[in-house]
C-alpha cells in the first residue's frame, strides 16, 4: 500500500530524514517509536505534503501512486490522512461544516455527489457517540477552546467519517489521560480491517496496550534502526533506545 | 455665469416637458452654479433646496480634498465630470443576456443570483425582465398602512418638504467634509424613509426594490428618520458587480434616531474594483453618519466592502441620547490593486452611551487596506463605554494592513476596550483544512468566512449567504 524508499528529507538546511526506508500493507497496523529529534513527525508531515520540507532524494508511493508528486488535497483524496499531534484551531468555522466540506470533497474526488443532508447527520451522530463527545462539539468553531483530549478526539472523529485508507496518527496520545486514551485508542481499532493500514507515531509503549501494533519500528538519526513485532514496543520500555539499538539486529 | 444663460437653460428644459427630457438630456462636464441650477430644475425642485444647494457648492469652492488618509490616487477633475445624466433609453441598453460581458454573466451565476434579476443587474432594457411593478406595488399599499414613507429624495423634497427642511443636512451638514458639500451641491437620487411614532417597519427595506433604483446615481442622498419607538432595517447595495461610467461616487447618507428608536442599515458594496492594474475603478467618498438623538435609542451599521479602486468610508454614530448605543459591524476585503481607508466614528455625548465596534479586514494582491476608528467620549458622557475589535487578515505576502485606532477620552469615568490583531492566514490552518482533502481555495474562503462570521451574523440571513458568496468571489485566485 505504501513504499517510501530510501527517503532524505531535509528541513531549514538541515537533514532529519537520511534513507528511510518502510513498507506498510493493507490490514496492517504499523508503530514508528523513537527517542525526541529522531524525526518521527517528520515521517507523517512529509508524506501529507506539509510544506517547508524538502526531500532531496528517494520516493514515497501510495497504491502505486509518486506521493511527491500529489498536491496535499489530493492526497487526502486518495485516502491518506494525517491526524495532527496538535489539530489548529480554526475560528468561526464550525466541527460540522470543515467535516461535511472535508466528506464531500473527498466523495468529489472519487466522482460521487456530495452525501445527502439526512445521511451526513446520521453517520456523523453515530460516530460522535462511538467518541462519546458531546453531539454540542459540531456547532463550536473547529479546535476552538477545545482541551487538548477534546481535540484528539475531534482528529479521531475526522478518521472515523473520513474512512481513510491509510490513517497517519501523529503523537495522538499525548495529552491523554487514562480514560481519554481508552476512547482514542478504541476508536483507531474499530478502523482496522483488511483493506485498511494505520502508522502510529509514538514516543511512548503505553498507546500500544491498546493499539496493538503487528509492526514496530525504531526511528533513530534518521533512519529506521530496528523492527520487530509488538513485543519490541516492551522491550523498548524496559532497555531504553540506546541499549537497544546496540544489540545486533533482530 | 450670465442670467441669461441661466434662463435659457432653464426655459429650454421647460420647452422640451420633463418626461421625455429625462430620456435626452445629458449635461456637458464641469460645475458651477448654473449646472447646480440645471439639476435642481430637472428635478423640479422648490426655490429654497436650489439654495440649499447653492450655499453647499459655495462652501465647497472654499474646501480642499483631504489628503490624510492612506489612499493614493491622483488628483480628481471636478470639472471634467458630468454631474447630471440621465437614465439610458431601453434601445440603448443589451436587449437580452446574450449582449451581455460573459464575465459578468458567469460572477453572478456564481453568487447564485436568480435568471431574472441577472438581467436587471446586467442593465437589460427593464420592461424585457422586470416583473417588480407588482411586487413594488404590493410592498408600497402594505408600508403605507403602516404609514412608512420609502421614495426616492427627489419626490420627497416634492412631497413632504417639510420633513426635509426639518431634517436634512442636521446629521450631516452641508460643509462638513469636502465629499459631503460636493454632494449636497448636486446630489441626484437617493432614498428617504420615514417610519413614524411607534411603528416598526413590516418588511426590510432595500433600494433594490425602489424603482428607478437600477440607475445608481453618482452622487446618491439617503436620508432615515425613526420617530420615538420606530424600527427599520434598511439594505443598501448589491452583491452582484455594478458596473458604472461614473468613476468618482460621493453619496452621503444620514440617519436620525428618536427616543426608543432602532435603525439597521446594512451595507454590500462590490462597485468594479477596476482592471489588474486598478484602472478604471470606482472611486467611493462616502459620508454616512448616524444621530442617536433619542435617549435609548439605537443605531448600528454592518458593512461588508468587497468593491471600488478606492473606498473612503467612516460609517459613524453620534450618541446624543441618554443610555442609546452605536454599534458598527464590518468586512472590508481588498485583492488586486484595491485601497480602502475604513472604519467608525463614536461620538459619545450623553450619559450611559455604549458603542461597539467589530472591524475585519482582509487584504490579498497588491491592496492596502486601513481601519481609522475615533472613539470621543465627551465631557458629559458619564459612564460611557466602548469595545474596538479590529482584526486583520493578510493573504499572500504584498499586501498590507494598516490600524488607526484614536482615541479621545474627555471623563473619567468612561471605559474604552480596544483589541486589535494582524495575522497572515495561517498557513497551518490550509494546510489542516487541505490534508482533509479540501481545495486551497475552498480551504481559504472556509478560513476568511470563519475569521468574518462576527459581522456576517449581523446581516440579514439572506444578505449574509450572499455576503459569503461575494468573498468568495472578490478572492478568486487570491492565493497559489
Amino acid at each position: 500500500m505504501l513504499e517510501v524508499k530510501d527517503l532524505h528529507v531535509t528541513v531549514e538546511k538541515k537533514e532529519i530524514l537520511k534513507g528511510l526506508n518502510l513498507t506498510i500493507k493493507a490490514g496492517e497496523v504499523h508503530a514508528i517509536m523513537g527517542p525526541n529529534g529522531a524525526g518521527k513527525s517528520t515521517l507523517s508531515a512529509v508524506i501529507a505534503g506539509k510544506e517547508g520540507y524538502e526531500v532531496t532524494s528517494g520516493s514515497i508511493t501510495f497504491e502505486g501512486q509518486d506521493v511527491l508528486e500529489m498536491e496535499i488535497e489530493e492526497r487526502a483524496q486518495a485516502g491518506l490522512l494525517l491526524g495532527f499531534q496538535y489539530p489548529v484551531e480554526i475560528p468561526g468555522v464550525k466541527n460540522i461544516y470543515l467535516l461535511k466540506a472535508a466528506l464531500n470533497a473527498q466523495r468529489a474526488a472519487r466522482g460521487e455527489g456530495d452525501m445527502p443532508a439526512p445521511e451526513f447527520m446520521k453517520l456523523v451522530k453515530e460516530k460522535i457517540a462511538q467518541m462519546q463527545m458531546d453531539p454540542s462539539f459540531l456547532q463550536r468553531a473547529v479546535n476552538e477552546g477545545f482541551s487538548g483530549g477534546e481535540k484528539k478526539r475531534n482528529e479521531i472523529l475526522q478518521m472515523l467519517v473520513l474512512q481513510p485508507k491509510l490513517a497517519m496518527l501523529d503523537e495522538i496520545d499525548s495529552g491523554l489521560d487514562i480514560d481519554a486514551m481508552r476512547v482514542v485508542a478504541d476508536g483507531v481499532n474499530s478502523l482496522r480491517d483488511s483493506k485498511r493500514a494505520i502508522l502510529l507515531v509514538t514516543h511512548y509503549q503505553r498507546l500500544l496496550d491498546y493499539i496493538v501494533p503487528d509492526k514496530v519500528h525504531v526511528l533513530m538519526d534518521g533512519r529506521i534502526v530496528k523492527s520487530g513485532d509488538a513485543e519490541l514496543a516492551k522491550e523498548l520500555e524496559v532497555q531504553g533506545y540506546e541499549d537497544i539499538v546496540e544489540e545486533p539486529a533482530a | 455665469m450670465a442670467t441669461e444663460e441661466m434662463e435659457q437653460l432653464v426655459r429650454r428644459d421647460y420647452k422640451e416637458g420633463f418626461v421625455t427630457d429625462i430620456e435626452s438630456e445629458t449635461v456637458p462636464p464641469g460645475l458651477d452654479e448654473s449646472t447646480i441650477a440645471f439639476i435642481s430644475n430637472k428635478k423640479g425642485e422648490p426655490d429654497w433646496m436650489l439654495q440649499w444647494r447653492l450655499d453647499a457648492y459655495h462652501q465647497w469652492l472654499k474646501m480642499k480634498s483631504p489628503s490624510w488618509a492612506h489612499l493614493d490616487y491622483p488628483p480628481i477633475d471636478y470639472q471634467a465630470i458630468s454631474y447630471y445624466s440621465a437614465p439610458k433609453r431601453p434601445e440603448d441598453m443589451p436587449q437580452s443576456l446574450d449582449e451581455v460581458d460573459p464575465k459578468l454573466l458567469e460572477t453572478y451565476e456564481k453568487l447564485g443570483i436568480p435568471l431574472h434579476e441577472r438581467a436587471a443587474l446586467a442593465g437589460v432594457a427593464v420592461d424585457a425582465v422586470f416583473d417588480s411593478v407588482s411586487v413594488t406595488t404590493t410592498f408600497k399599499k402594505e408600508l403605507g398602512e403602516a404609514g412608512v414613507i420609502f421614495c426616492s429624495i427627489s419626490d420627497a423634497i416634492r412631497d413632504y418638504p417639510e420633513l426635509i427642511k426639518q431634517y436634512l443636512g442636521t446629521v450631516v451638514p452641508v460643509a462638513d467634509n469636502y465629499f459631503a458639500a460636493l454632494n449636497s451641491a448636486v446630489f441626484t437620487d437617493g432614498s428617504f424613509v420615514f417610519v413614524p411614532e411607534g411603528v416598526t417597519c413590516p418588511m426590510e427595506l432595500s433600494t433594490y426594490f425602489r424603482i428607478n433604483a437600477a440607475n445608481t446615481g453618482q452622487f446618491e442622498r439617503t436620508l432615515i428618520i425613526c420617530e420615538s419607538r420606530a424600527q427599520v432595517s434598511y439594505l443598501e447595495g448589491c452583491t452582484a458587480p455594478m458596473r458604472d461610467e461614473n468613476q468618482l461616487h460621493a453619496a452621503v447618507v444620514e440617519l436620525v434616531a428618536l427616543e426608543d428608536a432602532y435603525i439597521k442599515y446594512s451595507t454590500v458594496q462590490n462597485w468594479y474594483p477596476g482592471d489588474e492594474n486598478g484602472v478604471g475603478g470606482i472611486y467611493n467618498f462616502v459620508t454616512k453618519r448616524g444621530d442617536c438623538r433619542g435617549d435609548r435609542s439605537r443605531i448600528s451599521w454592518t458593512q461588508v466592502e468587497t468593491g471600488s479602486a478606492i473606498t473612503w468610508k467612516y460609517p459613524s454614530c453620534v450618541l446624543r441620547g441618554k443610555e442609546s448605543v452605536g454599534e458598527f459591524y464590518s468586512v472590508a476585503v481588498t485583492n488586486g490593486r484595491q485601497q480602502a481607508d475604513t472604519g467608525t466614528k463614536m461620538i459619545h455625548i450623553g450619559e450611559g452611551t455604549r458603542s461597539y465596534i467589530v472591524s475585519k479586514g482582509i487584504s490579498a494582491g497588491r491592496s492596502n487596506q486601513s481601519y481609522r476608528g475615533l472613539v470621543k467620549i465627551g465631557p458629559r458622557a458619564k459612564g460611557a463605554r466602548n469595545f474596538t475589535q479590529c482584526d486583520s487578515l493578510l493573504i499572500g505576502d504584498t499586501s498590507g494592513a494598516h490600524t488607526f485606532p484614536y482615541q479621545e477620552i474627555g471623563n473619567s469615568t468612561a471605559t474604552v476596550e480596544h483589541e486589535a490583531t494582524t495575522s497572515k492566514i495561517g498557513e497551518d490552518q490550509l494546510f489542516y483544512c487541505r490534508s482533509r482533502g479540501i481545495s486551497e481555495e475552498d480551504a481559504v474562503s472556509m478560513i476568511v468566512n470563519g475569521f468574518c462570521k462576527d459581522v456576517f451574523q449581523e446581516l440579514p440571513m439572506e444578505f449574509a449567504v450572499e455576503a459569503e458568496a461575494l468573498l468568495n468571489v472578490t478572492l478568486e485566485g487570491a492565493v497559489g
